[in-house]
């Protein structure tokens, strides 16, 4: 006799079964011309230049962090705006108490300066510099000096 | 029962939880609250302590069934909360030290005990998940509160990506014993467990939920995080995770098999905690003699003493509780007290945690050598200290238990672990000193280390006074 987790692990195969079949019943039908264009990850458009695994600046991820707490605040908000009439002054009390402590996080965050987004400054190279590093050939210091 | 009473017996919870965001308050209010925040700390954990222990025999279940208050919750509140005290108050000139003083580590602080006072009053699956999440989270960020040095990350990442295993673990575990037992409640789990134990898909659950658990309190299987996370987090926090950590651990595990515990119930998990407790053992001192940097030494008796707790979950009765709850609060001040010396000894860099730094450490400091003699000899099991009696409680009751066995493996086991806690005192008092380390002078550490070691002492001597109120605590 099966149980009811029985039942959703009976699906589990069958779905899995037949994504099997249907991938392998695909490469037994389907024509096989590849071509370099075809073999691109996008198969229309930019061509691919570079590693995806470049580093990007951490605050995205305060940024994020920040959104989610945010976007769960409003998902717990909805069913207390809902009923607080029913549950009167207690139930409001209960609401601004979560309000107050999400608040302080906001205060924290914006006290402790991860809001700010600072810019990372441009390296101008400064010809001095450049001159007094003896490891540096001629050449290469033209080249800086074209460039600044 | 009225409302008033019940906030009162949730004080200890209530001071820590407004505490919290009195810090966060606190923090961003002023420029000096990095010397506030220390004694703050400080007073709410004592605080929340002193309150458990008084209210220990006024057992009560508040919340339809959720949540325990007093009884063994009430002593474990008091491990948690003193232990985390005596490591705060060590930590004062550590994290000034190692320029890490930021507010927020006495915040984390502050949580993750929050997290292991739910776990261990919890009587829901649920509340354990949540306590335990508010643990283990604020562990990660502990673990890895020292940015600036590469070990201190590489543990904060080791530790968060095992630990999130084990949390999926211990998440599947609930899933199937919910799916079973139809209740999340562990009154009912308990209740009917004799009934339930037969069913394959609770078994199941129950065993990846302990596995979960196992992880957590670093035994053998599953320790393979243990060394790098203990020898990489700041010391104080290593103290911290090691102790407190693993007592909240021990509380879920015995929350959820009392019904072994209690109703004489046939012990499904003796062959397995057996296994376990006599691989940890034996691994823990076998590897630990290997070990010359002295937090590594630690991090792999903690792996031992985990062994020799786990003596107690597979004897399965009555006494063996109460031996497990004494090994951990012996345990807790004696860990915290070792690491609490190794953190006035090692430096502002970490540089002097060979144990080559510590040879000839009597001439240089009398009084810290004293004390580091005693918790190693406490950590032995020497009988003198609180360390032997934790063990001769879990090892009687494994006797009652027909596990004659293992307790001759634990009694073989601490004797090869004497070994490496006698060398670091041979070096201390039988070497010449070889290094010019210079030992800062740190008042509060020195007070912390002189605390635990009374406690060690006190506990130790007069075994029967805590002995005493957690074995009434347990007869209801």
């Amino acid at each position: 006799m099966l149980t009811e987790f029985g039942k959703i692990f009976i699906f589990l195969l069958l779905a899995i079964g037949f994504v099997g079949i249907a991938l392998f019943a695909a490469k037994l039908i389907r024509p096989h011309r590849p071509t370099k264009e075809k073999l691109l990850i996008y198969e229309c458009g930019e061509n691919v230049e570079g590693s995806p695994w470049v580093k990007f600046n951490i605050r995205f991820y305060v940024v994020a962090l920040i959104f989610l707490i945010f976007d769960v605040e409003v998902v717990l908000l909805f069913p207390w705006a809902l009923t607080y009439q029913e549950f009167g002054f207690y139930g409001f009390l209960v609401g601004v108490i979560f309000l107050l402590i999400l608040g302080l996080g906001m205060a924290y965050e914006w006290r402790k300066g991860d809001l700010n987004w600072d810019r990372t400054k441009p390296n101008i190279p400064e010809l001095s510099k450049i001159l007094t590093n003896k490891n540096v050939s001629n050449v290469k210091i033209d080249e800086q000096i074209k460039e600044s | 029962m009225t409302a008033n009473t019940e906030i009162f017996q949730l004080l200890p919870h209530l001071v820590i939880g407004v505490g919290i965001v009195l810090s966060v308050v606190i923090e961003i209010s002023t420029k000096k609250s990095e010397s506030i925040l220390p004694w703050f700390t400080i007073l709410i954990f004592v605080f929340a302590g002193a309150h458990s222990i008084i209210n220990v025999y006024d057992y009560q279940i508040l919340f339809g069934g959720m949540y325990a208050i007093g009884g063994v919750t009430a002593i474990f509140n008091f491990i948690f909360t003193i232990g985390a005290a005596i490591m705060v108050l060590n930590a004062v000139d550590y994290i000034k030290k190692s320029k890490m003083n930021f507010g927020e580590f006495y915040i984390l602080v502050q949580s993750s005990v929050l997290g292991m006072m739910l776990m261990a009053g919890a009587r829901d699956l649920f509340m354990i998940f949540i306590g335990l999440e508010l643990m283990s989270i604020c562990f990660y960020v502990l673990a890895g509160i020292n940015r600036s040095r590469m070990g201190n990350t590489e543990a904060a990442l080791k530790y968060f990506l095992l630990g999130a295993f084990a949390t999926g673990f211990i998440v599947f575990g609930i899933a199937l014993i919910y799916g079973t037992a139809k209740s999340t409640s562990i009154d009912q789990i308990v209740f009917a467990y004799e009934y339930f134990i037969t069913d394959v898909l609770f078994l199941t659950g129950l065993a990846l939920f302990v596995i979960g658990f196992l992880f957590k309190i670093a035994a053998f299987p599953f320790h393979m995080w243990v060394p790098d996370v203990y020898q990489g987090a700041a010391t104080p926090v290593t103290g911290l995770m090691s102790t407190t950590g693993k007592a909240a651990a021990f509380s879920v595990l015995i929350i959820i098999l009392s019904a072994v515990f209690t109703q004489n119930i046939t012990n499904n998990f003796e062959i397995l905690f057996a296994v376990i407790a006599t691989l940890s053992m034996l691994y823990g001192s076998i590897v630990a003699i290997a070990q010359d940097n002295l937090k590594r030494m630690l991090a792999y008796s903690s792996i031992a003493h985990a062994g020799y707790m786990t003596i107690g979950l597979a004897a399965g009765n009555i006494e063996s509780v109460s031996g497990i709850i004494f090994y951990l609060t012996a345990y807790a001040f004696m860990n915290l007290g070792a690491f609490g010396v190794i953190a006035l000894i090692e430096g502002s860099n970490e540089e002097n945690l060979d144990i080559n730094s510590y040879s000839g450490l009597n001439s240089k400091s009398p009084i810290l050598a004293g004390f580091m003699a005693l918790f190693m000899f406490a950590l032995a099991g020497i009988p003198p200290m609180a360390g032997f009696f934790g063990k001769y409680y879990v090892f009687v009751a494994s006797i009652k238990a027909d596990l004659t066995w293992l307790a001759i493996v634990g009694v073989f086991s601490s004797a090869i672990s004497v070994y490496f806690y006698l060398r670091v005192v041979v070096y201390m008092y039988f070497k010449d000193s070889t290094s010019s380390i210079i030992i800062k002078n740190s008042f509060t550490g020195l007070l912390a280390v002189i605390i635990s070691g009374l406690l060690v002492l006190v506990f130790g001597i007069l075994p029967d006074t805590l002995f005493s109120i957690i074995t009434s605590v347990l007869s209801y």
